[in-house]
Order: C-alpha cells, then sequence, then structure tokens
C-alpha cells in the first residue's frame, strides 16, 4: 500500500468534562454535576456581557434551543455561528433583494436549465455531489461558464473559462450588466413590474465597458460579452456561488452584484431559473433559519419587527431584547474592548477558523469564562475553562439539518456516543435549570414541534412526513400541500397585491481587496478547500485518504521557477499579519502572481497566520480569499520527500 | 407563475404478465412490472440508478412475437405485450447464464447467487476447472477499497458509475477485447495513480462485491464480518451543506461501511470521498 506523505494530527473523542481551576493549571476531569455548576455559575456572572457561539454543524433543534437559551436565560440577542466566516454575505444580500435568505432553486433544477453559471465555486472539489446535478444539466444540453480566478476542475467541464484577477467580481458583474443592456436583451417587463432601481444600476454600469473590465478583471472582453449573451439569452438560467464570491471584505456586495444580473434578465422565481449559494457547512441553512444569528429569531423573523417578538415573547415567557445583537465577528471585537466576558462555544473552532488566528485566540484567553461544548479537544477547547463532551450532530444525536436548497432532512442516531458523552440539547437544558428555567424536552422532535408552532415556514413539516417524503423544502406552512421547488414565484404574479415588495437593484460599486500586493509582497494569496479535506481538519484528518499530502503553498511554473523553488522544497509564505513554512506544489491551474492554500492542516501549516481581518460590514464576513503575500527561500534546502 | 409544473402526464400501459392483467405508468420496464407483481426475477447487472447495461443475461423472459429472448431489465412495457417470465426456454437461459457466471468467477459475495443456482439447478462444475478465470489476488493498494477482479462478471455497472451517467472521472474502464476483456483503472495503473478520487459510487453500485470497502474486506478475512448483526440507519452527511444521505452500517457499535440511499433526490446513491469514507472521526475513542 502506498504511503502517505503526511498523516494529520489525529483527535480523540472527548469522553468526559474537564475542567480547570485557573488557566495556569492544566485539565482535570470532572463529574456533569461539577462542570454544569461551574459553567452556570461563570455564566451568571457574565449577563450582559455574554456571547453564544452556536453551531452550523449541530442539528436544527441544538440551534433553535441555543439561541433560545442565549434570548430567554441569558437575555440577549448575542448569538451566531461560522456561517458569518462563510455564507452570511449570501444570506445578507438575497435578504436585502428578496425579503429571504434563502437559495432560490433546488437542485433538480439545475439538471433542467440552459445556462449554468459558476462564479467563484470550485463546485467539483467543494460540493461534489451537487456538482453531479450540475453535470447532469450539462449532458442534457446545459451550457456552464466558470467565473474564477484559479481555472479548477470545476472549470474544465465549463464552456468557457472567465479567469478573473482576485477581488474584481464586481467590475465583471458591472460589465456582464452593461452589456445586456447594450444588447437589448435586459427582461424589460420583468424589470419594470418586479424590480426597482434599474435606472441608478443602469447609470452605475453605464462606465464598465468590456474594454475597461478586460482591464480590470482581466478577462478577455470577448468571453464577458460571451457570458453575458449566453446567460441573458438562456430561457432558464442558475447562478451559483460559494466563497469565492463571499469571502471578501465586501462579500454582500459581491453577492448583490451577481443578483442584480438575475434581476436585470428575470432569471429568478421560475423553475430552472434561479440563484444558488452552495453552503458549506451541513447546517449553516438551519442554523440561521433557527434563529442562531443575532438579527432573526426562528422562522427568519425580523428581530425589529415587535408583532415577531411579541409571539415569541408569549411562547417563552420572556422578554426579547427590541435589538439587534452581535455578529460573531462583533463579538470578537467586543472581547477586545472587554464589553463581553464570557463565551458559550457550540462545536465550533474559531481559534482555527478566523482570519488572522493569532488575534483571535489572544481575544478568547482574555475572557473572563469561556465553556466549549464539542466532541473533540480542539484548540478552542484548550482555551476554556470548562470542556462539556457532546455527541455528533450527524450519526449520535436525532434531529433534523437543512441543506442548501432549503431542504429538511432527518438526521439518526446511529451509534452510541463514547463515556459520558450527552446531547447538545440535553447539556442546554441542564444548564437553563440550573439558571431558574426548567427546561424539558422529550425528545428532538418535542423540540422540532414547538419550533413549527413559531415558524410558520416550517409548520407543514412533521417528523412524520419529512421521513415519508425524504425531506421537505421551506417554505411548507401546510400540512398537506407542498410549495414550489423554488422561491420568490410571486415575482410574476399579474396582479401586482401579490407580486408584493418589489426587488431592488443594489447598487454596489468597486472596492478592490483590502490587502494590496506591492513590492514586498507581490503574491495574492487565495484560500479554499481541497475535495478529501474539510476546514480546520478536525474532523476529515481522521480517515486515511489517499488524495491527501497535507498543506502545500500551491504556485504557478512560472513563479516557482522565478522564486528558484521546485516541488516539495520548503518555503517561507509572509504577508503583513505573519508567516508560515509550508513545501511548494506546482499547480496548473494558477496563473502567474497567484498562489493558493487551505485551512486543512493548521497543526502543520496554519494559513490562517496569513490572512487578514478585512470584514465585510454588513455581513461580517473576512477577506480569506485575498491576502497579499511573499515567498522566501530559506537557506538551507529541505525536501519533505 | 407560482403555478406547479407537473411535467409531462405519464399514460398507464395494459399488457400481459405470465396470463395476469398488468397496469404499469409509460416507461416502465418489463422487469419494474415484474417486481410490481411481486415476481422474483434474477438481475445481475441491472441497477436502480442506472441505464440497463443489457450484460448478463439473467433477467432474460419471453415476449409474444420475439424471436430472442428479451432482457426484462431494458425492455419497456408496451401496450398489448404478452409477457412470460417463467417459461422453459426462460430458465433454461438463466441456468446456463448462472452456470458460465459461477464457473469463470467467484460469485461467493454476490447476493442471491447462491439460491439462483440452486432454483435453477445450474451445475457450474459441468465445464471443468478450465473454466475458471481465478487467478488474481484482490488489489489492496489504498485503505478505502478493494478490487477482487476474481469476483468481476464484468456488467460495467463501475465503468458507468465511474463515467458519464454519475462521477464522470472516467477512472475506470474496460481493456482487452473477448476472452480477455477486464475491468482496469488506466492501463491497470494502482488506484493511488489513477483519476479515482474515491467517491466508492463503484463500490456502491457493484453486484458482486469485486469492488469492496476496505473495511468489509479485512472484517471477511478476519471472520469477523456479520450482516445478520448490522443496523442500517439512514442520516444526513456533516461535510458540506448539499446534504447528501448516508447509510450507516454499524456492527458492535462501530460504522463499518457508509452506502446511500438510492430513491433519494439528493444523492441517488451517490457520495464523494468524505462522505462515504471520512466517518472514522466519531469513532477515534482513544
Amino acid at each position: 500500500m502506498r504511503e502517505r506523505d503526511r498523516i494529520p494530527k489525529t483527535y480523540t473523542r472527548l469522553t468526559h468534562p474537564l475542567v480547570r481551576d485557573s488557566r495556569d493549571e492544566p485539565f482535570r476531569r470532572a463529574s456533569w454535576d461539577e462542570a454544569l455548576d461551574r459553567t452556570a455559575r461563570g455564566l451568571a456572572a457574565a449577563r450582559g456581557s455574554f456571547g453564544m457561539f452556536s453551531c452550523a454543524r449541530a442539528t436544527n433543534e441544538m440551534n433553535y434551543v441555543a439561541q433560545k437559551f442565549a434570548r430567554v436565560v441569558m437575555g440577549t440577542n448575542n448569538v451566531d455561528s461560522c456561517n458569518r466566516t462563510c455564507h452570511a454575505p449570501s444570506v445578507a444580500g438575497l435578504s436585502a433583494a428578496f425579503g429571504s435568505g434563502g437559495g432560490t432553486s433546488s437542485y433538480e433544477e439545475i439538471e433542467h436549465t440552459d445556462v449554468i453559471v459558476m462564479w467563484g465555486s470550485n463546485a467539483r472539489f467543494a460540493h461534489p455531489i451537487f456538482f453531479q446535478h450540475a453535470l447532469r444539466g450539462v449532458r442534457n444540453g446545459a451550457r456552464m461558464y466558470a467565473v474564477d480566478p484559479r481555472r479548477t476542475s470545476t472549470a474544465e467541464w465549463a464552456e468557457s473559462w472567465l479567469g478573473l484577477n482576485v477581488g474584481t467580481d464586481i467590475p465583471m458583474a458591472h460589465a456582464v450588466g452593461r452589456e445586456i443592456i447594450h444588447a437589448g436583451l435586459a427582461n424589460e417587463a420583468f424589470i419594470e413590474r418586479a424590480t426597482s432601481g434599474f435606472e441608478e444600476y443602469r447609470q452605475l454600469v453605464e462606465p464598465w465597458t468590456l474594454s475597461l473590465a478586460q482591464k480590470v478583471t482581466g478577462v478577455p472582453a470577448a468571453a464577458i460579452r460571451e457570458l453575458a449573451h449566453a446567460y441573458a439569452r438562456a430561457e432558464r438560467a442558475q447562478l451559483c456561488w460559494t466563497l469565492g464570491i463571499t469571502e471578501h471584505h465586501n462579500g454582500t456586495d459581491n453577492v448583490r452584484a451577481l443578483i442584480n444580473l438575475s434581476l436585470l434578465t428575470g432569471h429568478v422565481g421560475r423553475y430552472g431559473s434561479g440563484l444558488q449559494p452552495l453552503r458549506g457547512q451541513n447546517n449553516v441553512q438551519g442554523g440561521g433559519d433557527m434563529g442562531a444569528i443575532p438579527n432573526r429569531l426562528p422562522g427568519f423573523q425580523d428581530i425589529l419587527d415587535a408583532g415577531s417578538r411579541l409571539k415569541f415573547e408569549s411562547a417563552w415567557d420572556t422578554v426579547i431584547q427590541p435589538h439587534y445583537g452581535l455578529t460573531l465577528t462583533e463579538m470578537f471585537e467586543a472581547m477586545e474592548e472587554g464589553s463581553l466576558r464570557a463565551v458559550y462555544c457550540i462545536g465550533e473552532n474559531p481559534a482555527q477558523s478566523e482570519a488572522d488566528s493569532e488575534q483571535a485566540v489572544r481575544r478568547m484567553r482574555a475572557l473572563d469564562f469561556l465553556v466549549v461544548q464539542d466532541i473533540f479537544l480542539t484548540k478552542t477547547a484548550e482555551l476554556a475553562d470548562v470542556v462539556l463532551p457532546a455527541t455528533a450532530g450527524w450519526a449520535e444525536t436525532e434531529g433534523t439539518t437543512t441543506n442548501s436548497e432549503r431542504r429538511v432532512q432527518r438526521v439518526r442516531r446511529a451509534v452510541t456516543p463514547p463515556g459520558e458523552a450527552r446531547e447538545d440539547i440535553d447539556i442546554l437544558c441542564d444548564l437553563a435549570t440550573r439558571l431558574g428555567h426548567d427546561w424539558t424536552y422529550a425528545d428532538s422532535e418535542a423540540v422540532w414541534n414547538e419550533l413549527r408552532s413559531l415558524s410558520p415556514d416550517h409548520h407543514g413539516m412533521t417528523y412524520d412526513r419529512l421521513e415519508r417524503l425524504q425531506g421537505i423544502q421551506w417554505p411548507c406552512p401546510s400540512a398537506d400541500a407542498l410549495e414550489p421547488s423554488y422561491l420568490h414565484g410571486r415575482l410574476w404574479e399579474p396582479d401586482p397585491a401579490r407580486r408584493g415588495v418589489r426587488a431592488p437593484f443594489g447598487l454596489v460599486r468597486h472596492d478592490p481587496p483590502v490587502d494590496l500586493t506591492d513590492e514586498r509582497y507581490p503574491i495574492r494569496l487565495t484560500t479554499g478547500r481541497r475535495l478529501d479535506s474539510y476546514n480546520t481538519g478536525v474532523q476529515s484528518g481522521s480517515f486515511a485518504s489517499p488524495l491527501r499530502r497535507g498543506e502545500y503553498i500551491e504556485l504557478c511554473p512560472e513563479d516557482a521557477e522565478r522564486h528558484g523553488v521546485v516541488v516539495g522544497e520548503e518555503v517561507r509564505v509572509a504577508s503583513r499579519r505573519g508567516s508560515v513554512v509550508a513545501p511548494v506544489w506546482i499547480d496548473l491551474a494558477l496563473r502567474p502572481g497567484l498562489a493558493f492554500m487551505t485551512m486543512h492542516f493548521p497543526d502543520e501549516v496554519d494559513t490562517n497566520q496569513l490572512t487578514i481581518e478585512a470584514n465585510c460590514p454588513i455581513a461580517g464576513t473576512a477577506e480569506f480569499k485575498a491576502s497579499a503575500i511573499r515567498i522566501e527561500k530559506l537557506p538551507a534546502v529541505t525536501y519533505v520527500r | 407563475m407560482t403555478a406547479i409544473p407537473l411535467g409531462v402526464p405519464r399514460r398507464l400501459v395494459e399488457f400481459t404478465l405470465d396470463g395476469q392483467e398488468a397496469r404499469v405508468p409509460e416507461g416502465s420496464t418489463v422487469l419494474d412490472a415484474c417486481r410490481a407483481a411481486g415476481k422474483d426475477v434474477p438481475t445481475l447487472c441491472q441497477g436502480d440508478t442506472l441505464t440497463p447495461k443489457n450484460a448478463c443475461r439473467v433477467c432474460v423472459v419471453e415476449v409474444e412475437g420475439s424471436r430472442t429472448l428479451v432482457p426484462a431489465c431494458s425492455r419497456r412495457a408496451e401496450p398489448g405485450m404478452e409477457v412470460r417470465t417463467d417459461t422453459e426456454r426462460a430458465r433454461h437461459s438463466r441456468k446456463v447464464v448462472l452456470e458460465l457466471l459461477a464457473s469463470s468467477v467467484d460469485l461467493s459475495t454476490t447476493p442471491g447467487a447462491a439460491e439462483w443456482i440452486r432454483d435453477y439447478g445450474a451445475e457450474p462444475d459441468r465445464f471443468g476447472p478450465g473454466a475458471a478465470r481465478l487467478d488474481e489476488v484482490p488489489r489492496v493498494d489504498n485503505d478505502l477499497y478493494v478490487r477482487d477482479y476474481d469476483k468481476c462478471i464484468l456488467c460495467y455497472k463501475c465503468v458507468d458509475a465511474c463515467g458519464e451517467q454519475w462521477q464522470n472521472s472516467f477512472a475506470i474502464s474496460v481493456v482487452g477485447r473477448g476472452f480477455d476483456a477486464r475491468i482496469a483503472v488506466e492501463r491497470d495503473a494502482p488506484l493511488t495513480d489513477s483519476a479515482c478520487v474515491y467517491c466508492g459510487n463503484c463500490v456502491e453500485v457493484c453486484p458482486t462485491g469485486a469492488l469492496s470497502f476496505k473495511s468489509e474486506f479485512d472484517m471477511r478475512a478476519a471472520g469477523t464480518w456479520d450482516e445478520s448483526a448490522q443496523t442500517e440507519t439512514t442520516t444526513v452527511c456533516a461535510y458540506c451543506g448539499v446534504g447528501c444521505n448516508l447509510t450507516l452500517h454499524v456492527q458492535d457499535n462501530e460504522i463499518v461501511k457508509v452506502t446511500s440511499p438510492h430513491d433519494n433526490p439528493v444523492t441517488h446513491g451517490n457520495l464523494c470521498i468524505k462522505g462515504r469514507f471520512g466517518y472514522q472521526h466519531v469513532q477515534n475513542r482513544g
């Protein structure tokens, strides 16, 4: 059998609670009673300065209880999760345009569409089974376009690859929009009836001629023109994106720029025509839907809406703060200022997943109290005062999750958890009781039924029905009917009353990456995912993937030659934040001046030492995709193999 | 435009199945009709997520007016058709097919094979030991799945699943012709040097166990594989937001392999490397 280059650290399961009496001491094993009492004391002392990091990998039911814990037990809307580091701009952008943050189409629709645009998405690697649906579409005759700085394996399936410069998505989208308008391909009837702000949009994009766009994006004018015409002329078209769009300091603006194209052509609200942000964690969609975000109550109901608050206040017998809470990003800033003193972190690993990870660790160290609930002793858990062992959301817990096509599906317990590990909901309810709230749920279905009673979008989804229909897409207000698989069909209603609120064009401007390249940092580093690995590698590091080769800095052949480095040679990679040492890999998908890394092996190469915490002011997502770096040859050449 | 598209309405086709009136939706195969009527027609190369390949010919039936026997898996039901599934001619054909297969390859891990050989009175030994094609050691060149071509009946399902029907990796193909035909990856390279992305979708469709999970292979070798002691629980993969359905096969509280429900609208039985093989982290118990 072939030897693998390097085997990443394997995490073993937490089997009993851990506490420590001071930060200088190591953890010691504790009973559940002691650990929960300690946690309750730590949280009680922090009312008014508390933050909840909920978990986008846990069930809907857990997220529902976690946000209820923050709002009812701790009296705060400071609840958020790692959706902040990935797709919050998609939610913010889609909500601003359509009033709802979900992707508008189903996977099946992409099999029956005419044009597929993959923008900032290497779906072949990051979302392989979604890409199978896209390939069915291609086999059925759809033309696919890949817009991505890298010539990825997704791009290999495309009619045309538009290899734009990192951070020039808005100029590209504006040029596409201008070309559609000038070629007379805009859907005037749809624009007139269902949108607002077209005239301002037309003026906004007017300067973005194909030749100017070619200069700024690096993509030939003819290719931009071809994309514009194909998208606009298609009877049905799907626009899909992932983190290449959202992980920028202006991620929400990027999303709005793409949505504009759908408004311009009417490619939304119809079968086969839609907008599809592909989510990175199994329940990012559901976590937000369940209210584990600082501005929405369960069912995506706005906290600023008094009627929604009243409904939850009477159901929960509490008072809900009539203002938005802090986002994950703002919570980290509040730690710095000292106004956030305690954090309850469930199943997330911000010590390694945040941009500028060293800063994130320093801020968490400054907390008065940190409790981490997880299945592993992660780098974040190592910083905690109390560690609570939980069950794996997908294999040891009953509940539901919601996927990228808004399909709520059942997850089920298949194995019994190790040692004294307990389910998230049990732990939260036990803590709530210690803090004066008598919460008892017979099982996850009881939690779900409470949610159903409060969220019209989920009302019709009984466990029984979810089981029978292999999941149901929201909205599902009725227990005996199903809605169409796509959202916003209302925009096509002839009756203005039923058509509802117009979808506004987003008037967004080009704003290049914060971390500019210059003579000292001449290379643009962008980050992404590899097929066989996931996030900070805590889970995916445990299986023996033959594809895995550890972390490398990927360069194009020209850059490798310019620096005089060869495959396997270790180099220092430095940004304005920090530096790491990583071996070199040559990848023909890259162009001169563009390098690629992942954050899958932070224990070996901590890529987030390099990334910049330049956040989207609307969504709070950092600019993981655009750091300026330089490559330094090390004095002694070291080969890893 | 908020109306729900219903698609093309499907007519019902009426025909005769073993003398009985049968009605199936337009587009159904004879095999679909047989299964709906509770008839046990053996199949090996038929895959519920794949286009019929007509490779194994164990599912043949008689159709009135047809000169040759027809494969039930690919023949669509037509109005007025008269189908007989259990005639002497069909049974004899199936018997010979089973004899030819069982004499040349190892069907020990093919579900149903032993029963069919008994039911059809097949005598694989009558061709003598020279008919056997058993000369290969299982190929264990990675930690995830094993290829044991002594069990391969050349049904091409793995080729279709890896190729244009699902995965589009094209790592698996057929090399050679006639008696020399065999399944291979890229001129018989080790998997680790091929285009394989370890989605395991070929393992999912393999009807004979020629492709198997390394976990299953090792447990069979150790004599600890016990399907009767396993539970199957369907849940949702935790590795991205697509929401693929995983069926966890659990024996003694250990996940021993992962499959995916074929009728699921998200996965159609397919998974990626993380969903199929990335389950170990929950059972790293120190």
